[in-house]
């Protein structure tokens, strides 16, 4: 039975378990639901932002509310709710609480109480995010680097109540991540089932779990300088604000120091990115094994470029921070980690590529999302290349060519991921398929939309068109065939924006008419799929907790006719298998889920 | 291809929580869970205070700084946060009294150490509480210079993480008051002792970088890079 028939007659029955339940439920598997849902609530909200800007841009004065002010209200909110809001909360918050004690074997998250509250108080951090839109001067316009002094002094959108309820906002959310995260870590490491050791993981819990401890680690700095920033905006302090003359008269403030609250910021920043990112290697890695019947190619060293990446990711942050007059031998020493960190990162794409070759490639629905991102990250990354050099980034600092870099490698790519993810993992959520059709076009549409987005977006940083900027008449080394483009890149970006209907309605229509899925469409090797129900009920595993003989990625092995191996399968029952090979199939290979071609080579 | 690597597991009672069996079993994985939990959360509230001191270092060194322990700068006297140390330790020394009296089953010893162990903790606040009201009276607010804001700033965070240690302590003085079973209490007690003693060092930390000299900031920050 589908998730909301099942919440449905609950509340017919007896509403009150209802409310304890699906409300203030402790189950991880509905609170990575509510957790979900809400992120994908604002990342429409930011999406539609988004779509404001871009109209702005490819066809300007065409919204008759958008100034300047709008404009930059409206890129600060996009920027910081797709990157917080939205991918935080979600691979963390949702993919993580979903999957952790599934995959690893555990009857709920270790602390489900706390759990709960974490969701609880991410969901004030949005709402009081929201009410900035409504307080008085709207939301704060500073840009999402909340760079001060400009964020904090008058002239700025919002600068009155738009940047404390951002920083507030902020600050709930960071301990809403640390009680997350707290549960997160303690659960992979304490809440693993017999036998599952941690280098029997899936990679999709290894890049879930190197992620939080990266934000439990850099969201500090994050909350320091939320806190410090109050301060100034409160309380008058100088923390951040050097002695100015704002709108005419000299403020309170003196010697300050702005680039001190760049590091701050930039030493969360940075390690963000990974945040976003490592849970996205991590279930593309599953998606591409499972897709492609083949185990993942070099699993251990997959996991030590994770934990590789995490820990240089620490040591990167002043890449971003090349213009702001810092030391050359700074530069030079962020220049030379950056490119380090290339290394186990282009190790990872290697290593997808190789599973991938002589694989039995099924072109499932996650499949196409899994080998879009594998090119999306690929673009991104090699432009990262370019801008990680101090001679390279201070020409194209600012400028579109960062809007196409970031995009790729932090937007695009890693949305790409959840697309794919969410059409695997729905049908062991509602135990519904996603309908295929519908999810080919979604993933066409969108694929090619992004990339026609943002690939001449290199372009027109090459140009010198500055970025945050809310108008670009005038302009004489920009010319008038940058503004075709400009019109093109929208009509692409509304493109994309609208046809995102398609995968909602595809969410809330296969609910109830998706085809039924059984317990195990995809033949996948991962605990989460040898459930005894499905969708799971709460506890997971029924009366007995599961033993793993085995890691996750055993596809195609050879000498036995089904072409996986869930990590339940002892050696006895392999050998048993070996035997009567030729035999009879197994059961569940004869509910095949999504198998257009059959099996492997 | 069954080639998963071997690696050890630890095995403590039932894995993955309720339905357990045998249920001291269940008890002692939640314990062990719940101290990986508190080593965590310390790893976390590192970071945070980490960053304010390597912040702190880098803002003393520019030129409007004023040292908090000048002759006429508001530590010049520092016998307050003296006595305030003083609660601290005497509340680390009590929680750890209790802390072994319980392992050794001692019931009225737990009860009456984990009582003072949270009276102290509780003057300490207070004891904070007053100071700032003296240094207030005497017209150093918090924005007077960036000194004095951290001089808050790092007082009253380090005040909301004891009070955050003081209901960790209630919940311990509960299982004492209600008589429950010493190893149940001995539990609470071993994870709020490690979590005490652990922000009283974050004091003794920020105890002297508040009162140390600015040429000692000075050496950090060259130390560091920061200037
Ligand atoms: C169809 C999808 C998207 C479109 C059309 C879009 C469009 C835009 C536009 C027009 C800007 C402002 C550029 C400027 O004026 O400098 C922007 C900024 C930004 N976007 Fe997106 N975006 C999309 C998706 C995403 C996603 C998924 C992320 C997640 C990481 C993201 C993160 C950002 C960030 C961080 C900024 C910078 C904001 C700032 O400069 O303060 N965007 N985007
Ligand atoms: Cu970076």
């Amino acid at each position: 039975m589908a998730y909301a028939e099942l919440a449905e007659t609950e509340e017919l029955h007896e509403p009150k378990s209802f409310i304890t339940k699906y409300i203030w439920s402790q189950d991880h598997k509905v609170i990575a639901i509510q957790y979900s849902l809400t992120a994908i609530f604002v990342g429409l909200i930011a999406l539609v932002l988004s779509g404001l800007m871009r109209m702005q841009i490819g066809f300007p004065g065409s919204l008759e509310f958008m100034d300047a002010s709008t404009y930059y209200q409206a890129m600060t909110m996009h920027g910081m709710i797709m990157v917080i809001y939205l991918l935080t909360a979600l691979f963390l918050g949702g993919f993580g609480n979903y999957l952790i004690p599934l995959m690893v074997g555990a009857r709920d998250m270790v602390f489900p109480y706390v759990n709960m509250l974490s969701y609880w108080f991410y969901l004030v951090s949005v709402i009081v995010l929201i009410a900035s839109f409504f307080a008085p001067g709207g939301p704060t316009g500073a840009g999402w680097t909340l760079y001060p002094p400009q964020a904090i002094t008058q002239g700025t959108p919002g600068a009155d109540w738009g940047i404390v309820l951002m920083l507030v906002s902020l600050a709930i959310f960071i301990v809403a991540a640390t009680m997350g995260g707290l549960n997160y870590v303690t659960t992979v490491l304490q809440a693993r089932t017999h036998g599952m050791t941690l280098f029997r993981m899936p990679l999709a819990v290894w890049g879930i779990f190197v992620a939080t401890i990266l934000a439990l680690l850099a969201f500090p700095a994050l909350f320091v300088s939320a806190v410090m920033m109050l301060f100034d905006r409160l309380l008058g302090t100088s923390f951040f604000i050097p002695a100015i003359i704002s709108l005419g008269q000299p403020l309170d403030h003196q010697g300050g120091s702005p680039i001190l609250f760049q590091h701050l910021f930039w030493f969360f920043g940075h390690p963000e990115v990974y945040i976003v990112a490592l849970p996205a290697f991590g279930l593309v890695s599953d998606l591409i094994s499972t897709h492609a019947r083949k185990n993942i190619f070099g699993y251990r060293m997959m996991v030590w470029a994770i934990i590789a990446i995490g820990v240089l990711s620490f040591i990167v942050w002043a890449h971003h921070m090349y213009v702001s007059g810092m030391n050359p031998y700074f530069g030079f020493f962020f220049a030379t980690t950056t490119l380090i960190i290339a290394v186990p990162t282009a190790l990872k794409v290697y290593n997808w590529v190789l599973t991938l070759w002589r694989g039995s490639i099924h072109l499932t629905v996650p499949m196409l999302f899994a080998l879009a991102f594998i090119l999306t990250f690929l673009v991104g990354g090699l432009t990262g290349l370019f801008l990680g050099n101090v001679i390279i980034d201070v020409p194209l600092s600012d400028t579109y060519f960062v809007v196409a870099h970031f995009h790729m490698v932090m937007g695009v790519a890693p949305i790409l991921v959840v697309f794919g993810s969410i059409y695997h993992w729905y049908p062991k959520i509602t135990g519904r398929m996603l309908n295929e059709r519908l999810g080919q076009v979604h993933f066409w549409i969108t694929f090619l939309g992004t990339y026609a987005v943002y690939f001449p977006m290199h372009y027109l940083g090459f140009l010198g068109m500055p970025r945050r900027y809310y108008a670009y008449e005038n302009f004489e080394f920009i010319p008038q065939s940058a503004h075709d483009l400009n019109a093109f890149i929208t009509v692409a970006a509304l493109i994309v924006g609208v046809s995102q209907i398609l995968f909602l309605f595809n969410l809330f229509w296969s609910l109830k008419h998706g085809r039924k899925s059984g317990g195990n469409p995809w033949h996948a090797n991962s605990l989460e799929w040898q459930t005894p129900e499905t969708p799971p009920k709460h506890g997971n595993w029924g009366y007995k907790l599961p033993v793993v003989h085995r890691w996750a990625y055993d596809y195609s092995v050879p000498g036995i006719e089904q072409d996986y191996l869930p990590q339940t399968v002892s050696e006895e029952e392999l050998i048993r298998l070996r035997e009567s090979e030729g035999g009879q199939k197994s059961t569940d290979q004869e509910m095949t889920g999504n198998a257009d071609s059959e099996g492997g080579e | 291809m069954a080639h998963s690597p071997q690696m050890r597991t630890l095995d403590l009672g039932e894995p993955g929580g309720w339905s357990s069996p045998d249920p001291a079993g269940g008890l002692l994985w939640r314990f062990q869970a719940t101290k990986v939990a508190v080593r965590i959360l310390l790893a976390v509230v590192t970071s945070l205070f980490m960053l304010f001191v390597v912040t702190f270092i880098g803002r003393s060194q520019f030129s409007d700084w004023q040292s908090l322990t000048g002759p006429l700068g508001p530590l010049g006297n520092t016998s307050a946060l003296w006595v305030n140390t003083a609660f601290l330790v005497l509340a680390s020394i009590s929680i750890q009294v209790a802390r072994m009296a319980s392992r050794k089953h001692l019931r009225s010893t737990v009860a009456a150490a984990t009582v003072i162990a949270g009276m102290m903790a509780a003057a300490f606040i207070v004891g904070q509480a007053i100071l700032w009201g003296r240094l207030a009276e005497f017209g150093f607010t918090v924005s007077v210079n960036p000194a004095i804001s951290f001089f808050y700033l790092l007082t009253g965070l380090h005040a909301i993480h004891i009070a955050g240690g003081l209901i960790a302590w209630m919940r311990s003085m509960e299982r004492v008051w209600q008589r429950q079973a010493m190893p149940v209490v001995n539990a609470g007690l071993e994870l709020c002792a490690i979590y005490w003693h652990y922000l009283l060092f974050v004091w003794l930390v920020l105890f002297a970088l508040l009162t140390s000299k600015p040429e000692t900031y000075a050496a950090i920050a060259a130390l560091c890079g920061l200037r």
